[in-house]
């Protein structure tokens, strides 16, 4: 089968690659209908996630049919028109039982490698590293489904795959971002990031009640989306204006009462030195990672407020505001997002017709096109939001 | 101990820590020099492994070593290393596709890492003498003492049974081939060692309560003289059974003996959790749990050889 890989830094290729096959009593293998490129595959993309190794398959938003079962499989038959959420679970440890699937106990084979890393091990993912499974991930033509009985969500035909497909990552991810902040009535938001999972982050908050809420981002067609699909209430171009100024007045010198961290790792920054400081401490490896947007909205955050990370963090960050964290009682909540709690409820709100996640599609591409694909939405090239690839 | 003694302790303890946090910056941060200079491949693979499991480890270890906090516990992690490291350079010794150049400079490099790994043992054996940490590895001068924890969303009665029917042993644990049962509490069990070497040895089940603990400790003219509990706990609130294992291993001298202490030897305490998660993915998901990657399952090994995220072929 074709299938994109990685062959180093900022470097992909879609490749003749082998079938996959049944592993486990309980896999299914999919033939992929469509899959996408997430804010995730870019800090791969980037090199800035370890332990990955040239040919591993990338990718982990993807659906399609199921075209093989295997022997314990019972849910799942051939013929079943499935999303499969990123995050690959068992259903049955205690993580699992606690909805907590991105944390899943049995998922990650090289659980090992990650705890060298992070302490304690989270769940395997699609096509994201050795030390998160090894697994290879869905821009390609089939994929290997672990645990097929508990991920894969079905679909009926009538959907269009445009409409469904973000329920493998980014609609949930945005979802739980907002879900996260528990909002009460008059609370506002703010967003750092108009990418497609702030877009979503943005559009959940308003469907949960946020009285307002302000994207924060410095490309201007980003947010405009966010005004006019996603729903933002006031948009902060961070290039043009001061953020932590233009928040304050916003909200009358309280702050909003919910931050959401929708950048990451990579985080851009005008101000020189604080940058060039961050780069190079991240080149020569004595901080993995850029924390200037969640250093930001620490800062901006009302007293007693909650910082929602759904960015996702490799390793280590530096000039953590930790003091204005502890005095103003602020609450951090975090985490890859457990993307199988969120499905059914989410498939619902879009059959009910309250959200229509295919907002966020500037770019159809074949699987052909992926290493376009790559660089073309790593440097926001042609107004690229997210690009949708078909094998 | 004389106070002077373990102040010369406390400097070699100290020195070391500093040279952790040396090394593992070094690999942290330059880990394609590192790479040249203990003459292996510098391909991006070897450069993470170098960078996130070195590096970090180094770091980690140094880091803790001037926390004083449980410095037993961190010098043994520090030999741990040592012998991943060696386990590298051994490789990179081994690879046909070394110039000379390349072998000089890892015979070097194993030298410092040997010469390192000396230090490590005598600090962390006097340590564990002055009564650093309650003595965790007082019984591992001349052998290998592990321990391992997990815990199974599983009932207590469940979790025993399996462990306690020994065939079962070989599902999880990765080195077994096979257990027999020969009755009245005894079992032979089979470990294929490196390069097809099979080491076989009785063992029998010296203690046990239901639902509580199992011992077990190889007899007769063992080539492993080794012995092993298991304790199980219901875990508080419902979260199921917690287990805590215990393994030690005498490997013999000579050269079966260096067969047996390279079975068991690399990584020790990596190997007992793989195989304890192996124990828990039977249990609580009915198979061990295989990817791409590591398509055997969670193995120590596969740490530093993982396939692509490609599907097998085989
Ligand atoms: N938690 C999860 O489960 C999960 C799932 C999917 C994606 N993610 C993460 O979400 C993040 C965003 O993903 P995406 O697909 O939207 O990526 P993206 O690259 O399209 O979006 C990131 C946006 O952040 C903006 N940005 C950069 N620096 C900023 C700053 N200082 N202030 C404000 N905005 C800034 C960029 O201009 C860009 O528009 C990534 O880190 C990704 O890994 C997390
Ligand atoms: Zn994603
Ligand atoms: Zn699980």
């Amino acid at each position: 089968m074709r299938a994109t890989t990685w062959m180093g830094k900022t470097h992909v290729e879609v490749q003749d690659v082998p079938d996959p096959k049944i592993l486990n009593s309980r896999d299914a293998i999919v033939q992929i209908t469509s899959t996408a490129i997430c804010g995730s595959d870019l800090h791969l993309y980037n090199g800035f996630i370890p332990t990955m190794r040239k040919g591993d398959i990338l990718g982990h938003e993807f659906m399609g049919e199921v075209v093989e079962t295997g022997p314990a499989v019972t849910r799942l038959k051939v013929g079943d028109r499935v999303v499969v959420p990123f995050p690959i679970a068992c259903g049955h440890c205690g993580a699992c039982e606690r909805g907590l699937t991105s944390v899943c106990e049995n998922s990650n084979p090289n659980a090992g490698m990650a705890e060298k890393i992070m302490g304690r091990s989270p769940c395997g993912i699609f096509g994201y590293s050795h030390m998160l499974g090894g697994y290879p991930g869905g821009q390609a033509e089939y994929a290997r489904v672990p645990f097929a009985d508990v991920g894969p969500l079905k679909i009926d035909d009538g959907i269009p795959d445009e409409q469904v497909l973000f329920l493998s990552d980014i609609l949930p991810t945005g979802y739980m971002g907002a879900d996260m902040c528990d909002l009460t009535p008059g609370d506002v938001v703010a967003v750092w990031g108009a990418g497609p999972v702030g877009q979503f982050a943005i559009a959940s908050a308003r469907l949960l009640g946020a009285e307002r809420v302000i994207a924060i981002d410095r490309f201007g067609y980003r947010l405009q989306m966010a005004k006019d699909k996603a729903g933002a209430t006031d948009v902060i171009n961070y290039e043009e204006t001061s953020v932590l100024e233009t928040l304050d007045e916003l909200t009358a010198g309280r702050g909003p009462d919910a931050c959401i961290d929708a950048v990451g790792m990579e985080s851009h920054i005008d101000v020189g030195p604080l940058h060039a400081y961050d780069r190079a401490k991240q080149v020569v490896r004595a901080e993995t990672d850029r924390p200037h947007a969640l250093r930001e909205a620490i800062m901006a955050c009302a007293n007693g407020g909650v910082i929602s990370v759904i960015g996702v963090y490799g390793g280590f960050v530096d000039k953590f505001p930790m003091g204005p964290f502890m005095n103003r009682s602020l609450r951090m909540r975090t985490g890859q997002c457990h993307v199988h709690r969120y499905m059914a409820p989410l498939l619902q709100r879009i059959q009910a017709g309250q959200i229509d996640p295919s907002f966020v599609i500037t770019h159809r591409m074949t699987l052909q096109d992926a290493p376009r694909g790559y660089q073309m939405f790593r440097d926001k090239q042609d107004d690229c939001e997210k690009i949708v690839l078909s094998p | 101990m004389s106070v002077g003694s373990s102040d010369g302790t406390r400097r070699l303890v100290d020195g070391l820590g500093w040279f952790s946090l040396g090394l593992g910056s070094a690999q942290l941060v330059a880990p394609g020099v590192m790479n040249r200079l203990v003459g292996a491949d510098d391909d991006a693979v070897s450069r993470a492994v170098q960078r996130w499991l070195g590096g970090a480890r180094e770091v980690a270890a140094g880091v803790g070593i001037e926390l004083r906090r449980r410095p037993v516990r961190w010098l043994w992690a520090r030999v741990a290393g040592d012998v991943l490291d060696l386990t590298m350079l051994g490789a990179v010794l081994g690879s046909p596709r070394r110039g000379r150049g390349g072998r000089r400079r890892a015979v070097v490099a194993t030298a410092a890492v040997v010469g390192v790994t000396v230090a490590d043992v005598v600090a962390a054996v006097r340590l564990s003498r002055d009564g650093g940490e309650g003595g965790e590895r007082d019984k591992a001068v001349g052998g290998i003492d592990v321990k391992g924890y997990i815990t199974v969303n599983r009932p207590v009665g469940v979790v025993f049974a399996y462990w306690q029917d020994v065939e079962n042993l070989p599902r999880f644990m990765a080195h077994l081939q096979s257990v027999r049962s020969l009755g009245g509490g005894r079992s032979r069990w089979r470990a294929a060692g490196p390069a097809g070497v099979e080491v076989e040895w009785d063992a029998e089940i010296s203690g046990e309560r239901i639902d509580e603990f199992i011992a077990w400790r190889s007899v007769g003219a063992a080539s492993v003289d080794n012995s092993g509990e298991v304790e199980f706990r219901a875990a508080p609130g419902g979260r199921g059974t917690e287990i805590r294992v215990r393994l030690t291993y005498h490997p013999p001298a000579g050269k079966l003996g260096a067969t047996v202490a390279k079975l068991f030897g690399e990584a020790p305490e990596q190997q007992v959790r793989d195989d304890l998660r192996r124990f828990k993915q039977v249990l609580e998901t009915g198979e061990v749990v295989r990817s791409e990657g590591s398509p055997e399952g969670p193995r120590a090994r596969r740490q530093v050889f993982q396939r692509p995220a490609q599907p097998v072929t085989s």
